[in-house]
């Protein structure tokens, strides 16, 4: 175990939330659920990535009263990224409960496994 | 700051494990609603505002309005003579009289 | 001694009956082997296929119950097992390593190399920002937004595509038509609720006005466009649950969305075209800065913000529309 685990708290709840989220995928059987699952993988992996930018001690990155110098902000980079990410993953959950309408129209059922068996015996 | 960020994340983290405990698709729902909210203020404690604004507004807003009308789709919302029962959406649902009192 | 053997003799030998065992040939002489000669009667008759059928169809049925097949249910407890055990020791692993990454707010880190140095120094002279990540997003990455925006684009089609129900009969075509039976969801329209038109008269001017200010102070104070085009798009939301799709339509109909989408996407490749073009010629984009700390000033950023609001709200919106309607 190296000597950081202490101080990188955050990062260590991000994992934690994203073996549960991954837990969740695995072993649901409702669609619903999995879905649920997937959502939070995805916010455990955008707070990993902004805690990276965060230096202690140093403010929000928006000039104030002119103060340009690299020792008062923190670093806005992976803000951006995450920015982009978090609307990315609503319209991938949007699409995802669109196919689960689909599926529940045709099979009444949102139990994964009936539905593959089902699928199996059809012969595809 | 610290303590409140460590009281924070203990609460996202009741809340992710809860989702997967609950039998009932509304409770999950809800829950999620707040995981949203949550992290929310979280970003705000590590300094990104526009973060915080764009998950308060597209995670407990968007999202979760989307969930719902999902579960209203799939008929596991049954509203019958002034009770509200959920369905677990593992069985089949039947509720056709719930479908006709609204019809 | 190596006199090769006729084909009688060498028919009669162990060799040569073990190489046709091997080859996999039957034996159908009953006299070399111990058969019993009832089996060699065969059984084809016609009235019988149906029945033959149907055992095969049975037979198929049950290999797929769980409950009759003990292959499936061993499959399904060793799955859950295997699960737990994998989600666990890939969650040791990545504490593990999380243990020896650089500290959390340390300023040595390698990610604080010259590049954000090079945006927070250089960011509002070059830019015009306040706001330096609105500035980096829009500015020095706006080929990223630009994508991010295509993205969302192809998000709603596709949900066009799935959800979308058909009332024209008289053409084939791969969507739902108002006879299956979960289509005609258009029953369940809002019901003229007096406490929700109450508060939505009230609440869906102020919403509307807060998002249009968080579009336009992108650059000069948290929000940008994303945040407030799901403003925007959560007013709209409210409105049509409050007031019915009738109402709705009269302002915001497919045609609506089909130019507003087109119009900010292509606007958005223009200018960022223009600014391209001018980079990569070293040449001067003409397009004042003004003055940082006023709403027109940072030269293109104020259109952008507004092209990704318009495109971000009209998502939102139609992602909504879709899953209650199915129509706009």
């Amino acid at each position: 175990m190296g000597s950081n685990l202490s101080v990188n708290y955050t990062e260590v709840i991000a994992m934690i939330l994203f073996v549960t989220g991954f837990a969740n995928l695995l072993l649901q059987k409702n669609l619903i659920k999995k879905i649920i699952g997937f959502n939070i993988m995805d916010s455990s992996i955008y707070l990993f990535l902004a805690v990276k930018g965060y230096i202690t001690g140093r403010t929000v990155p928006i000039v104030v009263d002119n103060v340009t110098s690299v020792e008062a902000y923190i670093n806005p980079i992976p803000a951006g990224l995450v920015l982009t990410g978090i609307v990315v993953s609503v319209s991938v959950s949007a699409l995802m409960l669109s196919l689960t309408i689909r599926l529940y129209r045709r099979y009444q059922t949102l139990n994964l496994d009936e539905i593959s068996t089902r699928l199996k015996r059809e012969g595809m | 700051m610290t303590i409140l960020q460590i009281i924070l994340l203990i609460f996202l983290l009741v809340c992710a494990v809860s989702v997967s405990i609950t039998r009932d698709l509304l409770n999950a729902i809800l829950i999620y609603m707040s995981f949203s909210l949550i992290m929310s203020i979280i970003w705000v404690t590590l300094e990104s505002p526009d973060l915080a604004i764009t998950e308060a507004a597209v995670g407990a807003g968007v999202t979760s309005v989307l969930f719902f009308v999902t579960l209203k789709k799939i008929h596991a919302i049954n509203i019958e003579k002034g009770t509200r029962e959920l369905k677990d959406a593992d069985i089949n649902t039947e509720e056709e009289d719930g479908l006709d009192e609204q019809a | 001694m190596s006199r090769r053997k006729t084909d009688e003799e060498y028919s009669k030998t162990r060799a040569y009956r073990f190489f046709k065992w091997l080859k996999g040939e039957k034996d159908y002489t009953p006299s070399e082997t111990k058969m019993d000669m009832s089996l060699l009667i065969p059984i084809a008759d016609a009235s019988t296929t149906v029945e033959r059928m149907q055992d095969k169809q049975i037979a198929k049925e049950r290999a797929y119950d769980e409950h009759s097949n003990r292959l499936l249910k061993f499959f399904n407890r060793m799955y859950r097992i295997v699960a737990v055990m994998f989600c666990i020791i890939f969650g040791a692993l990545l504490i593990y390593n999380v243990s020896y990454l650089p500290k959390v707010g340390a300023v040595d880190r390698p990610t604080n190399n010259e590049v954000p140095a090079r945006y927070i120094e250089k960011g509002i002279e070059e830019t015009g920002a306040v706001n330096i990540v609105t500035g980096m997003i829009l500015d020095y990455r706006a080929f990223d937004t630009f994508g991010e925006s295509n993205v969302l684009f192809v998000a709603t089609i596709t949900v066009l595509i799935l959800l979308r129900i058909n009332k024209d009969r008289s053409r084939l075509s791969p969507v739902l038509s108002e006879d299956d039976p979960g289509a005609g969801d258009s029953i369940y329209e809002p019901k003229d609720d007096l406490i929700l038109q109450t508060v939505a008269k009230f609440l869906v001017p102020i919403i509307m006005v807060f998002g249009i200010y968080v579009i336009l102070n992108g650059h000069l104070s948290p929000g940008g466009g994303f945040s407030g085009g799901a403003v925007i798009g959560a007013g709209l939301i409210l409105y049509v649950n409050a007031f019915g799709f009738e109402k709705t339509e009269e302002f915001f109909t497919e045609k609506t969305y089909k130019w507003i989408s087109f119009g900010a996407l292509t606007t958005y490749c223009l200018c960022k075209a223009y600014s391209f073009f001018c980079g990569a010629n070293h040449l001067d984009s003409h397009i004042p800065l003004g003055t940082p700390g006023a709403i027109l000033s940072s030269g293109l950023i104020l259109i952008l913000n507004i092209c990704v609001g318009m495109v971000v709200a009209c998502t939102m919106y139609t992602f909504y529309v879709m899953f209650r309607k199915g129509d706009f």
